[in-house]
């Protein structure tokens, strides 16, 4: 009897669990088609308008490729830095090793409003216009320490033998590194940029205290939830959602499908 | 067929930077901090030679050949391949190639890419093709397509050495290649390894803890111990006349008698242990006068019933079986020494009547089988050892 | 996020969760290895340098700005926003006399968001990780409709959640027709309601950690618990959870500590008088009173508070793989 209980218990809450996730998306989703007028607030009817012309809302497309600009440049920067990072951390060893592990950890144990508070105070004392340019800066910042220990996995799996039988074949220290160590990190560091993007794009706390007066994405819906959020902010919601999903499930469609191949030679 | 056209290339290869060639270690000296790993060694690996550098783990075997590889710096001393010296030389530009401890396949390329790496890298023509014949000779052309991943270990390290000698580096390494295989495996691919060295004539460097791997596969071992060659030889040599307490007991077993020269015969000396005359002679021992330890190993005694011995009283011990253990082809016994300690007796099976624990016997043995050492030695050096590279 | 699928353990927190890639103390490797790293070891100061300066200027040094900040003095007769570096300590007794009920009740509900999202977050990691191992693409799948929220915005899911728990949403109407709720009852605008949006837009962050760790749980180790007589209960009591806790460390930590700072929910789902969270007054203190210091002092505050309950935390039911 209470076998069965627990057979079925598991799945359970883990269905009503991910329900629970999508819930709001899926109201997200369905109000993309409201036809809303100025607020989005109950249904009023259906509508494509809002898809056939996302940046209606001007302001909501500007917020957008500020966020998506953000996220591009923020992430190739905390990946690169933090695979580098990643790759010295695990790969060498210092003096102050302690200290450089702490250094990471740090920043996943601040919250974001001191993150964003501590850099906005740094930013005023040194007299720094908020712009895109602060707002690029925090979030590599709060993103390296996300692609460090992500990475780090991945290197401390990585056998140190392989680079030296890369060497000992006659390949050069940076054939080794493009040849073997790079394409057996890809995978650790791709998931590591998805992250580091998704977190970017959509950090708003961080953002909204050193962003001066330009818009992302997520501030613009912070503000705009008070006198309601244009249905077009629906719109981009859900597309960039079913991207992600497109992007993500098709990759994984694409390796498993090449795995299978491989299998059968 | 292919075994043999690989050969031939090989040997005609000679000439550039490969088929073999002398690898000289000029007093090479390797020290970490506060630690000495290699303490001024002198080798010299004649071409075409199958040599093992044989010890136990941390005697600085490992460290020599990751020298030889490129892989580590010397701190002191030269290495040089066919008179050319590659100190300096870094890992990727030296005729060196090795087959790695747990081979390090490129786990993301295939097998024939694997194979393939090297001579790519050095934009060698036809790699492709000669990969594939590299993978022929080691019986696994058929699988060229697949992951290292999906081999088994047997043909991963297949695999592993294919990679290394299609390159026909000027001197092979070998670091415990066979150490992640079952038993089983491991003495066939003993056999292969040394058939494939005669074939390809390369000089093999075989670094390895299993003091039967070395001498089954060497023409050459040197035992290694503490950063120092203690001994190198043919394996014969080495196990017949140990010139050091360590290497008598890590290789094979020894009993080590303490005693003092007491006699000089000429070409023997007659050493006194505890009130036995023991004979060793002269061109046999490391030391001639004084303090010596008389080596014999277990199974050059023959362990007789006190009756039946008869005659020289020399190189004769009396005393009492502690222990026994029957093999089957073997028994060996323990067996206590009043005043010299307990020797190990290794006996053949010839059908004779088997001691037990408590039998009275006396052993003996042909003076030209006992071996002398320095009695200023540790009698039990590199026995511990011997014991840890024994176990799996 | 199929790639978290495909390589074992890569997760956000995966490694916090995961195996040490050095575990302290001894080392495993022989003096050749060593002496290898040495060597090269300049190199690896020019990989780590550039990422560290950077953490160095933008994390570090903010952080003792923020402390300079947090000791300034506003001179009598200043305009607003105008203050000179000082050593006015008297900050922290201000802000902490003020704010310490929003200060604890953000730790209350970030704890409440914790115990809920593990709660809800264990058995979805245990479903993906453990009962559809195999099962490849689902658990792609799945995976992908964790992490995929995060591009819908979650200010917009937040906003979402106010909508439909709005008074006039659906939810409240049927829960006032089966007379769960009283007919003026409402969830939006209660703590009950701030907490639910904490558990919901963390989960994420709760259940990959957990994943993480589940994924490479084997699962032999199961079956050998139920073979030697324990329940599925004890079993799971006694070898997977113990062996899971460094994932629920991970997912834990990263859980209370950005809800412990959050304001958006607070904000959105929340009313003005009994909800109101530490990050809701630092912001306005910023941005709206215009009061630098005191802004900054409740976030040091919060800092080395949090930093004090993590340290104990980890004491307690620590685990040296956390990083």
């Amino acid at each position: 009897m209470r076998q069965t209980i627990g057979r079925w218990l598991v799945p359970a809450i883990g269905g009503l669990a991910f329900l629970f996730l999508l819930v709001p998306i899926a109201y997200v989703f369905a109000f993309s088609f409201n036809d809303a007028g100025r607020t989005n607030l109950s249904w009023r009817g259906f509508t494509l308008e809002n898809w056939q012309n996302p940046c209606g809302a001007p302001a909501v497309c500007q917020a957008l490729g500020n966020s998506l600009q953000i996220g591009a440049t923020a992430t190739l920067l905390a990946t690169i830095l933090g695979t580098a990072i990643a790759i010295g951390l695990v790969r060498y060893r210092f003096r102050f090793n302690a200290t450089a592990n702490m250094l990471i950890f740090l920043p996943l144990a601040t919250p974001e409003v001191v993150l964003g508070a501590s850099l906005l105070a740094q930013f005023l004392n040194l007299g720094a216009d908020l712009g895109m340019g602060t707002i690029i800066i925090a979030h590599t910042m709060f993103c390296i320490s996300f692609v460090v220990v992500t990475v780090k996995a991945r290197v401390a799996s990585l056998d140190p033998k392989l680079e030296e039988a890369a060497a000992d074949l006659y390949a050069s220290p940076m054939q080794a590194f493009w040849r073997v160590t790079f394409p057996l990190l890809l995978p650790g560091i791709v998931a590591a940029a998805l992250l580091a993007f998704a977190m970017s794009f959509d950090d708003f706390i961080i953002t909204n205290f050193n962003s001066g007066n330009v818009d992302t994405f997520p501030k613009f819906i912070y503000v705009a939830a008070t006198r309601g959020i244009p249905a077009q902010a629906n719109v981009i919601g859900s597309a960039m959602f079913i991207v992600a999903l497109l992007v993500v499930i098709g990759g994984q469609v694409l390796a498993s499908r090449r795995a299978k191949l491989l299998a059968a030679r | 067929m292919v075994q043999e056209r690989l050969a031939e290339e090989t040997t005609t290869a000679a000439g550039r930077d490969s088929g073999g060639a002398d690898l000289v270690l000029d007093s090479v000296t390797k020290r970490f901090a506060d630690f000495v790993a290699v303490d001024d060694l002198n080798l010299t690996i004649p071409a075409g030679s199958f040599f093992a550098l044989l010890g136990p783990s941390g005697c600085g075997k490992t460290t020599t050949l990751r020298m030889v590889a490129g892989l580590e710096q010397p701190t002191s001393g030269t290495l040089s391949i066919g008179g050319r010296d590659i100190t300096r030389t870094g890992a990727h530009e030296r005729p060196v190639n090795t087959v790695f401890q747990n081979y390090a396949l490129f786990p993301h390329m295939s097998v024939l890419d694997n194979v393939a790496f090297g001579l790519k890298r050095r934009k060698i023509r036809g790699a492709e093709a000669r990969a594939k014949s590299a993978l022929e000779l080691v019986e696994l052309g058929h699988l060229a397509a697949r992951r290292p991943g999906q081999l088994s270990g047997g043909q991963q390290q297949r695999v592993a050495l294919a990679r290394a000698i299609v390159n026909r580096p000027a001197v092979l390494l070998l670091d415990e290649p066979l150490g992640a295989l079952d038993m089983k495996l491991r003495r066939q691919m003993q056999v292969e390894l040394k058939n494939i060295q005669l074939e390809v004539g390369l000089t093999f460097v075989h670094v390895t803890h299993d003091q039967e791997e070395a001498m089954t596969m060497a023409d050459t071992v040197a035992v290694m111990n503490a950063g120092r060659v203690e001994q190198m030889g043919a394996p014969r040599e080495l196990y017949e006349l140990p010139r050091t307490a360590f290497v008598a007991n890590f290789l094979g077993k020894s009993n080590l008698v303490p005693g003092e020269v007491i006699e000089d015969r000429g070409d023997a000396v007659v050493v006194n242990a505890r009130g036995n005359r023991l004979t060793v002679l002269k061109e046999r021992a490391a030391a001639h006068h004084g303090r010596v330890l008389v080596g014999i190993r277990p199974e050059k005694l023959k362990m007789m019933w006190p009756q039946d011995a008869a005659g020289d009283p020399d190189n004769m011990l009396h005393g009492r079986v502690a222990d026994t253990s029957f093999t089957g082809v073997s028994t060996d016994y323990l067996v206590d020494v009043p005043g010299v300690g307990r020797l190990g007796v290794f006996s053949q099976n010839h059908g004779q009547q088997l001691a037990r624990p408590g039998d009275e016997v006396v052993l003996c043995w042909d003076t030209a089988h006992a071996f002398g050492l320095d009695g200023r030695e540790d009698s039990s050096a590199g026995a511990a050892e011997a014991a840890e590279a024994a176990a799996p | 996020m199929s790639l978290l699928a495909r390589n074992r353990g890569n997760g956000p927190a995966a490694d916090a969760s995961g195996k040490a890639a050095r575990p302290g103390g001894k080392d495993p490797r022989s003096a050749g290895e060593i002496g290898a790293e040495r060597r090269r070891s300049r190199m690896g100061y020019w990989l780590i340098l550039p990422g560290f300066a950077f953490m160095l200027l933008f994390f570090v040094l903010p952080v003792f700005s923020l402390l300079a900040t947090s000791l300034y003095a506003k001179p009598p007769g200043a305009d607003v926003g105008q203050f000179v570096p000082a050593l006015q300590f008297g900050n922290y007794a201000d802000v902490l006399g003020a704010y310490w009920q929003e200060l604890l009740r953000s730790f209350a509900f970030a704890l409440v968001a914790t115990v809920a999202a593990l709660l809800i977050g264990y058995p979805m990691a245990y479903l993906v990780a453990v009962r559809l191992r195999g099962r490849k693409l689902l658990q792609g799948i799945l995976l992908v409709l964790i992490i995929a929220p995060f591009f819908t915005s979650f200010i917009l899911r937040t906003q979402a959640w106010k909508q439909i728990l709005a008074d006039e949403g659906p939810v409240v109407a049927v829960l006032r027709a089966v007379a769960l709720l009283p007919e003026d009852g409402r969830l939006t605008a209660t703590a009950f309601a701030v907490v639910c949006g904490l558990t919901y837009n963390f989960l994420p962050f709760m259940t990959l950690p957990i994943y993480a760790n589940l994924e490479r749980l084997d699962t032999r180790l199961i079956e050998a618990g139920t073979d030697l007589y324990a329940s599925p209960f004890q079993t799971f009591r006694t070898v997977t959870l113990p062996l899971s806790m460094p994932g629920v460390m991970a997912g834990t930590l990263l859980t209370f500590i950005p809800a412990s700072g959050d304001y958006i929910n607070a904000a959105l789902l929340g009313n003005n008088q009994d909800t109101t969270m530490i990050g809701q007054v630092i912001d306005s203190r910023f941005f709206r009173v215009v009061d630098y210091p005191g802004a900054s002092a409740l976030s040091f505050v919060l800092m080395l508070a949090i930093l004090a309950l993590v340290i104990l935390y980890v004491r307690r039911f620590g685990t040296k793989e956390l990083l």
